[in-house]
């Protein structure tokens, strides 16, 4: 059962998980949306899953609100308990020609370089979703200690491969792109594989994510 | 190169603005990234492949404000382009004045081009056949941003030859009398945020008129008027969006969501275009004032069936 469905525009259905960011919220989410996905409903042209959020698109030529929303309504979700999620291991360089921001999160968090780094790399992520660009994590929860807001001017241009932190969230840019996080180092790894049409992301939601630090060498040498 | 490939190309000596391949975009891919993209008006892309005698969803070369410059080596292959667009087919003895949604026949050594669009954003041109082009998840339509789709993602560019794959002929004149009728006002439904903004802002919103900025491309459309005050937050939870989402963020001035936007976003959602509307929305030119009125979701639903009826109509003379 999925509860809470409103309309967003004539064509799309906007499910509210709650205003809580979690994993086991989001969870449900994910399951809403392979449940979903797998039924392969007459009309939808899209789902998207988020934090706590699913938004399913359709084609008004085939379907309209109410009916698509009776339809979710009554689904009968099962659980896909086999469902592996992969751990991916990430290798960042923290030099400072990738990080950007790490001046300034040491001001802002008042604590050093070190310690923030150190933190970081202690931690595993969760894949709480990917989009905005193509390929792109949202991943988290960070440790409280590291937990800044946004730049108040957002970069017009943030280099592909950087990783950024905001709030309790940690992300990589799979492209050049505008973009407001703060910037902590950088991964030499393809995120996104247009090539590759059946698994294009290297990341997907419910994955784990581990970094590890790599020297500038490394980060170079990766480059082929 | 393939075999049943002709040796008809197109050279392309201006590449005009913002010129791509699209058809009708790419579904089920919003959870990894991917917009729709697609031919920005859609009505037009249709009508262009219709007048070709083309199936619906070939692609064909969008471009926004000028359009290329072609010359055309090979076989005779026919041509149309819809929208309100000025163009000249040069030939060695005559150079003819087009008109748009009518066929005209390529010669070898004959020019095609595409001056301008007038009072409005997006043409298209489509030829009576297929280009040689690349398909991503089952659509050419070129992606600028995660450069997808055709001419690996990219725009299409100066000096660059356009393969046609295959054509066929068709004889006699297919011609449309049809004029892209202006909008006096873009039909909105409130947006799921819309109590994120003051009553002052909420009136404003549907009373007052919004100019088109130049940032505004085939992610999304910038507007500037008066400024929508949020009195909530700022910020939501990143959470999906859909093309026509309008977002208000810090700032005030709204984002109109387009056919390449982002598929993720975090600013609250004041309203959303209605599907009916959408065509018309993206040919408003950077400059002009829109203003938006509010609709039901029933009303919009309604909406959007006559456009479709409309659509049905126009191609049916076609028959």
């Amino acid at each position: 059962m999925i509860k809470n469905i409103s309309n967003l525009g004539d064509a799309a259905l906007y499910c509210d998980f709650g205003s809580k960011v979690n994993k086991e919220i989001n969870s449900k989410v994910i399951q809403c949306f392979k449940n979903i996905k797998e039924k392969n409903i007459e009309g939808i042209t899209n789902i998207t899953p988020s934090y706590n959020k699913l938004i399913i698109s359709f084609d008004l030529k085939f379907t309209n609100f109410i009916n698509l929303k009776k339809k979710i309504e009554n689904l009968e979700l099962k659980e896909f308990v086999n469902t592996k999620n992969d751990i991916i291991k990430i290798p960042i360089c923290c030099d400072k020609k990738f990080a950007l921001d790490i001046n300034r999160l040491e001001k802002i968090l008042k604590i050093s370089e070190d310690k923030i780094l150190e933190t970081f790399f202690s931690k595993e992520y969760y894949c709480y979703m990917t989009g905005f660009i193509a390929g792109h994590p949202f991943l988290g929860d960070t440790d409280e200690s590291l937990r800044a807001k946004r730049l108040e001017t957002p970069r017009v241009k943030i280099p592909k491969g950087s990783v950024g932190l905001t709030e309790q969230f940690c992300n990589i840019y799979t492209f050049e792109s505008p973009g407001g996080w703060n910037i902590i180092g950088n991964t030499p790894i393809n995120v996104f594989d247009k090539t590759n049409e059946i698994k294009p992301n290297l990341i997907n939601p419910g994955d784990t994510v581990i970094f590890n630090q790599i020297s500038k060498d490394e980060h170079e040498r990766h480059y082929d | 190169m393939k075999d049943t490939m002709t040796k008809s190309y197109f050279e392309v000596m201006r590449a005009g603005i913002n010129t791509t391949f699209q058809d009708l975009g790419r579904k089920n891919l919003y959870h990894i990234g991917i917009p729709f993209s697609g031919a920005m008006d859609n009505r037009n892309f249709i009508l262009a492949n219709a007048i070709a005698e083309n199936k619906e969803n070939i692609p064909v070369i969008e471009f926004a404000y000028q359009g290329p410059l072609l010359r055309f080596k090979g076989e005779k292959v026919n041509f149309n382009i819809t929208g309100n667009v000025s163009f000249n087919l040069i030939k060695k003895e005559e150079q003819i004045e087009g008109n748009c949604y009518q066929n005209y026949t390529l010669e070898d050594g004959d020019q095609l081009d595409i001056l301008s669009t007038n009072k409005s954003v997006y043409g298209y041109l489509a030829i009576s056949g297929n280009f040689d082009v690349q398909f991503q998840w089952n659509s050419c339509s070129i992606n600028t941003k995660a450069n997808i789709g055709a001419n690996d993602g990219k725009k299409i560019e100066k000096d660059q030859l356009i393969r046609i794959l295959d054509s066929h002929s068709c004889n006699s004149i297919r011609k449309l009398e049809y004029i892209n009728s202006k909008i006096e006002n873009i039909r909105v439904i409130k947006g799921t945020n819309f109590n994120y903004f003051s009553d002052e802002s909420k009136k404003t919103f549907f009373e007052k008129n919004f100019t088109v900025t130049k940032l505004t491309d085939r992610m999304g459309m910038r507007l500037e008027g008066p400024k929508i005050e949020n009195i909530v937050d700022t910020n939501i939870k990143s959470e999906g969006i859909i093309k026509g989402v309008i977002q208000v963020p810090a700032d005030g001035n709204p984002i109109i969501m387009l056919s390449d936007h982002g598929t993720i976003g975090g600013y609250p959602k004041i309203g959303v275009i209605i599907s009916a509307d959408y065509d018309k929305l993206v040919q408003i030119t950077p400059g002009s004032k829109i203003k938006f009125k509010l609709v039901e979701l029933l009303e919009a639903e309604t909406l959007f069936k006559l456009y479709n009826m409309e659509t049905q109509n126009i191609l049916n003379k076609l028959k």
